[in-house]
């Protein structure tokens, strides 16, 4: 039993973050993208078009990898997770059917019209089709986020006496405090990743010498968008989403910030320090008394709970994972946010273009976007857990009852393999894109 | 309320296999018929900006299934595992194969592509028939053995095969000779609606010699029907009671005909789109006789312990059912406006089209 949740939650957690790799940048890039054409409708510079051009092959091949590696998650509900899937299909598979209907119809229908259709649509239908492919993706990430939301704070729901879990409130799943805030944070976190993608691109082709009318455009609309969306990302919608786990899930709160034992007169902020599970302490603590609380509650002196005041039973499974997923989130968070300022002092002191350290430094950050919205993801799962459903499904009762461990181990093998294989063509691919560059139409 | 929905499931499942179907069996004529890698650019440019959508039709309704019958989600993607992701897998496979042969210019890496998606098509056709068998054919719904069920509710678990290959034996397999039949059906079906979209949608080379495959495939898709059909009360013991029940039903099959019969005359049609319609009538009329003849139904079980499991027993609330209505309402009316724009976009032959590779 153990060995057979162990590949269950191995083979999901393989699989959608290998899977969210891609639709983080397609949401942030589809706005990007619908940013360049507008400029190109308004101001008729072709270099605007042709740069929205060179985004939608990169888009396109992102887009094409988030479906295929897309669909393997709706299935797996129903082939690793039946008990949960059984019991709660009835309302989040409400909010998982409207994001097909609503948002892969738009999507996958203008996308085709979007990648091919430039001659045949004219360029005012030919931005039209690109901001409903921008809508399309948005609104999956939004019914994404509501399925999610219901999963850490189910709301609108009645238990049968068979144990099944039926909608009673549609609206209720919609106006849960926990959608908004999620989806915004989620949002802006994928806009990081597009903007330091297009700024990084930008600075490999002025650090090349190569394409630098493109390399001056796409980090300056790299660095701004870059810049809006890091602080946005912390400040209100990362602040707001915490505030809802110290308020709706204490545990998980105390579990990610490492508060093993609740302190009177305000909660210190651990800057730094490594869990001790045996011991329920901080290593190498390095922490700013009382911030915590403030941060938290706007009051200096306010307790915030320790995980001493909880039942093991609803500790979070996995205390140090939660803790260091948090951590390394916020310190790459930080980081972004003062790269940004950064750059963007060099932007309106028209050096940005010739400085060096920042260009090679926006280049190597690429990766990191796609560490911080990963493990964002991962501290909000990782906080549910014990719970699939918070307070009342635990993760143990979810799981199919008839497939066993061999068969699992069996398929996420063959899921790391195919991946890995999808991996490494998606790095020749892109990069080959990238080092190709855009290409210069003189007419259109 | 449960019926509303399940006919929105058969529906949009019907439409998925009519249009990811010709998509399918393209990719089959891709992998027999074109020889040229002028008529292989060709069929893939026919179904270049369809595909994806289509595909959305097989998430849509396993969303709708999902909502609508958890249970039966659940109970059968447990039961059918290993399938069910070589089916994912198969799509991966595929997918990919269409969207990287484009991408560099080497006659080795388009050869690799091009085989894998000419052969995850032809096993997406087999195993999609092989599907359709295993939920007409049953499974032993709670794994009874001596009259004891041993798993709670209706959990079960299938093998790929078992020794005997048997749709009749104790415990059963995914494969056996009756679903097996199913699939090399639906690989025939499949591949002449393919050929009917490629005639219908390009001006490829091999149309006229595909006009001859699919006149002779006709032949044998008709044997294997007649066939199918006399031994499946082997499966079923009173597999056409719903119709004797109800005569209204007796449309569906009568669509089916209509479209095998009509294409025999394949070689005097007079415009290129009328084998495509008939191939999607025999689609439409076999798929819904076929769900019919065991409504209600959904996944019938092999012993006398656990019920089967039908449209009743394996739905979600009533209040969670009527919600749905109203979104989904708005929600296929604004698909059918999609496709309309996207079918009049690229309507004509696709080869005619100033479209390029992207």
């Amino acid at each position: 039993m153990e060995d057979m949740i162990f590949y269950d939650r191995m083979q999901f957690a393989f699989t959608i973050t290998f899977h969210y790799i891609f639709p983080q940048l397609t949401m942030g890039l589809s706005l990007m993208i619908v940013y360049f054409k507008w400029k190109f409708l308004r101001t008729k510079l072709v270099q605007y078009n042709d740069a929205a051009k060179f985004w939608m092959k990169i888009f396109a091949l992102n887009f094409a990898m988030g479906v295929v590696t897309g669909i393997p998650m709706e299935f797996q509900f129903g082939t690793n997770w039946a008990k949960f899937s059984e019991l709660t299909g009835g309302i989040i598979g409400q909010t998982l059917a409207m994001e097909g209907m609503f948002s892969f119809f738009l999507e996958s229908s203008f996308l085709g019209l979007f990648l091919f259709g430039e001659k045949l649509l004219g360029q005012r239908l030919h931005f039209l089709t690109g901001l409903l492919v921008f809508l399309g993706s948005w609104a999956s990430g939004f019914l994404i986020i509501a399925t999610h939301s219901w999963m850490q704070h189910p709301v609108g729901y009645e238990i049968l006496e068979n144990g099944k879990y039926v909608l009673k409130n549609f609206g209720a799943l919609f106006s849960n405090p926990w959608l908004i805030p999620s989806f915004l944070h989620n949002q802006m976190g994928s806009v990081i990743t597009s903007s330091f993608v297009v700024a990084g691109v930008g600075a490999f082709y002025l650090l090349n010498n190569k394409h630098s009318q493109f390399g001056k455009l796409f980090v300056k609309t790299g660095v701004v968008f870059g810049l809006v969306s890091s602080i946005l990302v912390a400040f209100p919608t990362g602040d707001w989403t915490a505030k809802n786990v110290a308020k709706y899930q204490p545990a998980a709160f105390a579990g990610m910030e490492g508060i093993f034992e609740t302190e009177k007169g305000g909660a210190e902020i651990v800057l730094i320090g490594q869990p001790d599970m045996e011991n329920k302490k901080l290593d190498n603590k390095i922490a700013v008394p009382n911030v915590l609380s403030f941060l938290t509650y706007q009051n200096w002196t306010q307790e915030v709970k320790g995980l001493n005041e909880f039942d093991e039973s609803l500790h979070p499974t996995n205390v140090p994972g939660l803790y260091y997923a948090y951590h390394i989130m916020v310190g790459l968070g930080t980081i972004f946010i003062g790269l940004m300022v950064i750059a963007t002092i060099q932007l309106f002191r028209k050096k940005l273009y010739k400085t060096k350290w920042i260009l090679w430094t926006l280049l190597f950050m690429i990766p990191f976007p796609y560490i911080a919205n990963t493990t964002g993801w991962y501290t909000a799962e990782l906080g549910r857990q014990p719970w699939l459903v918070y307070d009342l499904l635990r993760t143990v009762d979810g799981v199919s009852p008839t497939v066993s461990s061999g068969n699992t181990l069996f398929t996420l093998l063959g899921f790391i393999g195919l991946y890995f294989m999808l991996g490494l063509l998606f790095l020749l691919l892109a990069g080959k894109i990238i080092n190709k560059g855009p290409e210069t139409e003189k007419t259109v | 309320m449960e019926i509303f929905w399940y006919i929105v499931l058969m529906v949009m499942l019907t439409v998925y296999i009519i249009l990811d179907g010709y998509d399918f069996g393209a990719g089959i004529v891709h992998l027999f018929f074109a020889k040229k890698d002028k008529d292989k650019k060709v069929i893939t440019k026919s179904i270049g900006p369809f595909w994806d959508a289509n595909e959305v039709w097989l998430i849509a309704a396993g969303g709708i299934l999902f909502f609508a019958f958890p249970t039966l989600y659940a109970v059968a993607f447990s039961g059918f595992y290993l399938p069910l992701i070589m089916i994912l897998w198969l799509l991966i496979f595929r997918a990919i194969g269409l969207e990287l042969r484009g991408q560099i210019k080497n006659t080795i890496w388009e050869a690799i592509w091009d085989k894998a998606f000419g052969i995850s098509s032809l096993l997406l056709a087999l195993f999609f028939g092989v599907a359709l068998g295993n939920v007409v054919r049953g499974v032993n719904l709670g794994m009874v053995s001596e009259g004891v069920a041993a798993n709670e509710g209706h959990y079960f678990f299938l093998p790929l095969w078992n020794s005997t290959f048997s749709p009749q034996a104790e415990h059963l397999g995914v494969i056996d000779w009756f679903t097996l039949l199913l699939g090399v059906i639906s690989v025939i079906i499949l591949l002449i609606h393919g050929a009917n979209w490629i005639i219908f949608k390009t001006n490829s080379s091999i149309n006229e010699k595909l006009k001859k495959v699919v006149f002779r495939l006709n032949f044998v898709l008709l044997a294997l029907v007649i066939t199918s059909l006399s031994i499946w009360d082997r499966i079923e013991a009173l597999p056409f009671h719903n119709f004797m029940d109800h005569p209204w039903l007796f449309i569906f099959p009568s669509i089916a005909i209509i479209g095998l019969l009509g294409l025999f005359k394949i070689k005097s049609f007079k415009k290129d789109g009328t084998g495509f319609i008939f191939s999607s009538l025999f689609l439409f009329g076999g798929l819904t006789t076929t769900v019919a003849s065991i409504f209600p139904k959904v996944l019938p079980s092999t012993n006398d312990v656990v019920s089967s499991l039908t449209i009743y027993n394996s739905s979600t609330g009533e209040y969670g059912l009527s919600v749905g209505v109203y979104w989904f309402i708005i929600a296929i009316i604004l698909v059918a406006i999609y496709m309309f724009v996207q079918y009049r976009v690229f309507s004509g032959k696709m080869d005619d089209n100033s479209y390029g590779e992207h």
